[in-house]
C-alpha cells in the first residue's frame, strides 16, 4: 500500500451510477472507486441506497445510468452493468453476501462451500459427462475444492460443524459461513452487505479480524456496507457516505467522521445538542484507536 | 380419521362425561354424513332401479366411530397402554378373521371400517406411549435410520425384486408380475420426477406430458421406421428431453404455485394435442399394434412370424404368456435402476449440487455465479428424459396407447409418490410406490370404498409425517478427517 499502489487504476470504478424505480431515485449520480487490497466501506442512514448500489454491482438490478468498471489486477476492463447477473460472479468474480443471510439451509456447511466452487468443478467434471463415468480428473478437482473449503472452515472455526446442515448453525456462524462461501468463489471483489448485523461484540471483533485477514493475505478488494461504526471505523481504509442516494462524503474514516455533512445526515442539523453521549463516546474512542494504527492522507 | 387425529392431538384432559359428550357430537356429525351416503343405496335392476335402505350398517358404522373416538380421548387421558392393547388385539383378531373369511362378504365395507378404526386407535395409542417414553426424536429420524440401512436395504430389495418373477412363474401368478411391472413403472417415474421436484425444487404438475411424449415417440418411430425397442428408446428419451427444455424456457422465471399451474397446463396441452392431431396420433382412437420388445431378436409370440424363431422354440420350452411379462418386468427394473444409479451419481456432481442449491435459494445461486437458466433446463431435460423412457416402456408393454392414459390423474399420482416418499429420497419413492400403487390393489376387496381408504391413508400420512415417509437428506460430501482437524 504505497503511493504507487494508490496511483494504479482502482479495482472498481463506479461512474455516475443512477438507479430509478419509477419516480423514486434510489441512487443518484454516484461516483466512487474501490482499490485492490483495501476495505472500502459504504455507510449511510437507512434507505440511503447502499444495498441498491450492491444490487447494481452484482447484477441484480440493471442501473438506469452509469458505468461500473472492474479492472482485474492482471489487466483488462469488465463493464459490470453490461453483464448478465450470474456472469458477474462467474467471469468478473465479484462475490457478495446478503443483508438477510442467504445460505442453502438444508445442505451441509461443506456442501455450501462446494456449491460456491460450481463453475470450476463443472469444467473439471467435463460438464457432468466425465464426472458421470467417474474420470479421475473430477475426483482430483473435488479434493482440491474440499481443501479450499477446509482452509476457510479452519480460518473461521467451523471445521467441526462441516457436516451439519447450514440452517442449524447459530446466527453468528451463519454470517461467517456466508462470507467464506463468497470467498470460496475466489473473488476479486468481495461485497459484504451488513456482515456485522446481529453479531455480539466478540463475534464482531472476530469478523474484523477475518476481514483484515482477507484484505492482507488474499489482497482482494472488499466493499462493505455497515451500520456498526466500531467495524467501519476500525477496519476500513476508505469510507463513502451516502444519503438519499447521493454521495455526501468520501475519504479516510477520520476525515469522514469530521465531515459536518456526515454528522448532519446522521444526527440532524443541531450537531451539538443532538449528539447522544454514548455515540459521542463511541466515535471518539474509535477515532483514537483508528488514527493510531492507520494514518492515511486522502 | 383426519378429524379424530387433529382433535385428539390437543392435550385437553376431559372428564369421562365430557369425553362421551365429545364422542357423541362426533358420532352425530358422522351420522349426518352417513345418512345420505350409507343409509340409502340405489340398486340397478335392469329395468328401472330400486331404493334400498341400509340403516343397520349405517348405525353400526356410526357406533364404531363413536367407540373409536372415545378410545382416542381415553388415550389422551392417560390410558394409552390399555387402549392400545385392546384395540390392537381387536384389529389383529379382525384381520385374522378376514383372512380365513369368517366375516363373510356381505358387509365388506363395514368390516374394513371396523378394522381401520381399531388399527388407527392402536397406532395412536402406540405413538402416545412412545412419546411418553421420550423416544419421539428417534421416531422422527426413521428416515435417517433407513438411510443408514440403505446399504443393506437396497441390495436386499433388488434381490427380492429379481426373485419375484421366478416365484410368480412357479406359482403361475400372472397378476403378481403385472403388479410388479406397474409398481416399477411408477418407481421409475417417481425417480425421474424426483430430479425435478425433489432435487431442483421445481414443482411440476405436468410430468405425464413427458411420459406421453415418450410413449407416442416410441409408437410412431417403431411403427414407421421399424426400429426395435432398444434402438427407439434413446430417441424417445431425447424427444422427451427436448420437450422438457421446451417447457423449461417459458417457465424459467416462475416459481412455486405459478410454475405448478403452467406445468399443469403444459400436461393438458400435450394431451389435447394428442387427442386432436389425428394425422400424427390417430386421435382418441389411439395407436394400436405397437411392436413388442424382442429378446435378442427372439419374439415372444405363440407362433413366430415366418423365418424367425420365437423365444419358447429357441429354448425348447412350452409357450407361456408369462415369458414376455417376465422379460418386460426385467426391462423396467433395469430402466428404473438405471434412473436410480444416474440420480445417485449426479447428486454428487456439481450439476446435482447446483440443483439442490437452486431449490434452497435461487438468488444466492446467481450471486455465486451459477447459471440458473442452464441449471433449471438440465433438470427439466433429465427429468423429462426418464419420463420418456418410462413412456416408451409403457407403449411397448401395452401394445396400445391413447390420450386417455395420460391425464392429469397420472401426474398427480406420480407427484404424490414423490411427496409422500419424502422429497429427494430415493428409497422413499420405492416405499411410496409400493404403498400407493400396490395399496389400491390390496384394497381391491373394498370395491367402491377403495379410493376412500386410499384417500384416508394419504391424509393420515400427511398428518403424521408431513415431510414425507422417509424425508432425510444425507450430505453428498463430508469432511472426513475431522479428528485430525481437532488435534492439530
Amino acid at each position: 500500500m504505497t503511493a504507487a499502489a494508490d496511483r494504479a487504476p482502482p479495482l472498481l470504478q463506479v461512474d455516475h451510477l443512477t438507479m430509478r424505480f419509477g419516480g423514486l431515485v434510489a441512487v443518484d449520480d454516484l461516483s466512487f472507486s474501490a482499490r485492490n487490497a483495501q476495505i472500502t466501506a459504504i455507510i449511510g442512514p437507512n434507505g440511503a441506497g447502499k444495498t441498491t448500489v450492491f444490487n447494481c454491482l452484482t447484477g441484480f438490478y440493471k442501473p438506469t445510468v452509469g458505468r461500473l468498471c472492474l479492472r482485474p489486477p492482471g489487466g483488462g476492463e469488465l463493464l459490470l452493468e453490461q453483464m448478465e447477473g450470474f456472469r458477474i460472479g462467474q467471469h468478473a468474480r465479484v462475490a457478495r453476501t446478503f443483508q438477510n443471510i442467504r445460505l442453502f439451509p438444508r445442505m451441509s456447511v461443506l456442501e455450501n462451500l462446494i456449491v460456491a466452487q460450481h463453475n470450476k468443478l463443472m469444467r473439471a467434471s467435463g460438464f457432468t459427462l466425465m464426472g458421470l463415468i467417474g474420470m479421475p480428473v473430477y475426483a482430483a478437482a473435488e479434493r482440491k475444492a474440499v481443501e479450499l473449503a477446509r482452509y476457510w472452515l479452519d480460518r473461521v472455526g467451523l471445521a467441526e460443524r462441516a457436516n451439519e446442515d447450514a440452517g442449524n448453525l447459530p446466527y453468528g456462524a451463519q454470517r461467517r459461513l456466508e462470507i467464506i462461501r463468497a470467498m470460496c468463489t475466489e473473488p476479486r471483489l468481495l461485497c459484504l452487505d451488513e456482515p456485522a448485523a446481529g453479531l455480539n461484540p466478540r463475534e464482531s471483533a472476530e469478523l474484523n479480524e477475518l476481514l483484515l485477514f482477507i484484505r492482507d493475505q488474499h489482497k482482494i478488494g472488499v466493499l462493505l456496507i455497515e451500520h456498526d461504526m466500531s467495524v467501519v471505523m476500525k477496519i476500513s481504509d476508505h469510507v463513502v457516505v451516502l444519503d438519499y442516494g447521493r454521495k455526501i462524503s468520501d475519504g479516510t474514516p477520520a476525515a469522514v467522521r469530521a465531515d459536518p455533512a456526515v454528522i448532519r445526515a446522521y444526527l440532524g442539523e443541531e450537531e451539538e445538542e443532538a449528539l447522544p453521549p454514548e455515540v459521542a463516546k463511541d466515535l471518539g474512542a474509535n477515532g483514537r484507536a483508528d488514527s493510531g494504527t492507520r494514518p492515511r492522507p486522502s | 380419521m383426519a378429524a379424530t387425529a387433529t382433535v385428539a392431538s390437543s392435550p385437553a384432559r376431559l372428564p369421562f362425561a365430557g369425553m362421551v359428550k365429545e364422542a357423541a357430537i362426533f358420532a352425530l356429525v358422522a351420522l349426518a354424513l352417513a345418512f345420505p351416503l350409507v343409509g340409502f343405496n340405489i340398486l340397478d335392476k335392469g329395468a328401472g332401479s330400486e331404493l334400498q335402505t341400509r340403516f343397520p350398517q349405517m348405525f353400526y358404522g356410526v357406533g364404531v366411530l363413536f367407540v373409536g373416538k372415545l378410545a382416542m380421548s381415553l388415550i389422551d387421558a392417560g390410558h394409552a397402554r390399555a387402549i392400545a392393547a385392546v384395540s390392537g388385539a381387536l384389529a389383529l383378531a379382525w384381520f385374522l378373521a378376514a383372512l380365513v373369511g369368517v366375516t363373510g362378504t356381505q358387509y365388506q365395507a363395514i368390516a374394513w371400517l371396523t378394522w381401520l378404526v381399531a388399527l388407527s386407535v392402536a397406532v395412536r395409542g402406540w405413538v402416545v406411549m412412545r412419546r411418553a417414553r421420550g423416544t419421539a426424536a428417534q421416531a422422527r429420524d426413521v428416515g435417517a435410520m433407513v438411510n443408514r440401512l440403505a446399504l443393506y436395504v437396497g441390495p436386499a430389495f433388488v434381490a427380492v425384486a429379481v426373485a419375484i418373477p421366478f416365484y410368480a412363474y412357479v406359482i403361475d401368478d400372472k397378476r403378481l408380475v403385472d403388479l410388479g411391472i406397474l409398481i416399477f413403472t411408477y418407481i421409475m417415474l417417481g425417480w425421474g420426477l424426483n430430479v425435478v421436484v425433489g432435487l431442483a425444487g421445481l414443482l411440476d404438475l405436468g410430468y405425464v406430458a413427458f411420459y406421453a411424449v415418450g410413449a407416442y415417440s416410441y409408437a410412431i418411430i417403431s411403427i414407421n421406421f421399424g426400429l426395435n425397442f432398444w434402438e427407439t428408446l434413446p430417441i424417445a428419451g431425447a424427444m422427451a428431453a427436448t420437450f422438457g427444455v421446451l417447457l423449461g424456457f417459458p417457465v424459467l422465471r416462475l416459481r412455486g404455485d405459478y410454475l405448478a399451474i403452467v406445468t399443469l397446463g403444459f400436461g393438458e396441452i400435450i394431451r389435447i394435442i394428442l387427442l386432436n392431431w389425428n394425422e400424427l396420433s390417430n386421435g382418441p382412437k389411439g395407436i394400436d399394434n405397437i411392436p413388442r420388445p424382442s429378446f435378442f431378436g427372439l419374439q415372444f409370440g405363440s407362433a413366430a412370424p415366418k423365418g424367425t424363431v420365437s423365444f419358447h422354440e429357441f429354448f425348447n420350452i412350452d409357450f407361456s404368456p408369462m415369458h414376455r411379462q417376465i422379460y418386460l418386468y426385467y426391462i423396467i427394473m433395469f430402466l428404473a435402476l438405471l434412473t436410480n444409479w444416474f440420480t445417485l451419481r449426479i447428486r454428487k456432481l456439481p450439476i446435482g449440487r447446483a440443483w439442490e442449491a437452486l431449490r434452497e435459494d435461487e438468488t444466492a445461486c446467481r450471486a455465486l455465479g451459477i447459471n440458473p437458466t442452464n441449471t433449471k433446463l438440465t433438470a427439466f431435460a433429465i427429468g423429462a428424459m426418464f419420463g420418456g423412457f418410462a413412456g416408451s416402456f409403457f407403449a411397448t408393454r401395452q401394445g396400445f396407447i391413447s390420450p386417455e392414459s395420460f391425464n392429469f390423474l397420472e401426474s398427480a399420482i406420480i407427484l404424490s409418490i414423490v411427496v409422500l416418499g419424502g422429497m429427494g429420497s430415493q428409497i422413499g419413492v420405492v416405499v411410496a410406490s409400493i404403498v400407493l400403487i400396490g395399496g389400491p390393489e390390496w384394497f381391491r376387496d373394498l370395491e367402491a370404498y377403495r379410493m376412500l381408504a386410499f384417500g384416508g391413508l394419504m391424509v393420515a400420512i400427511m398428518i403424521w409425517r408431513p415431510q414425507g415417509l422417509l424425508a432425510h437428506r444425507e450430505p453428498t460430501i463430508s469432511l472426513e478427517p475431522l479428528a485430525r482437524g481437532k488435534g492439530s
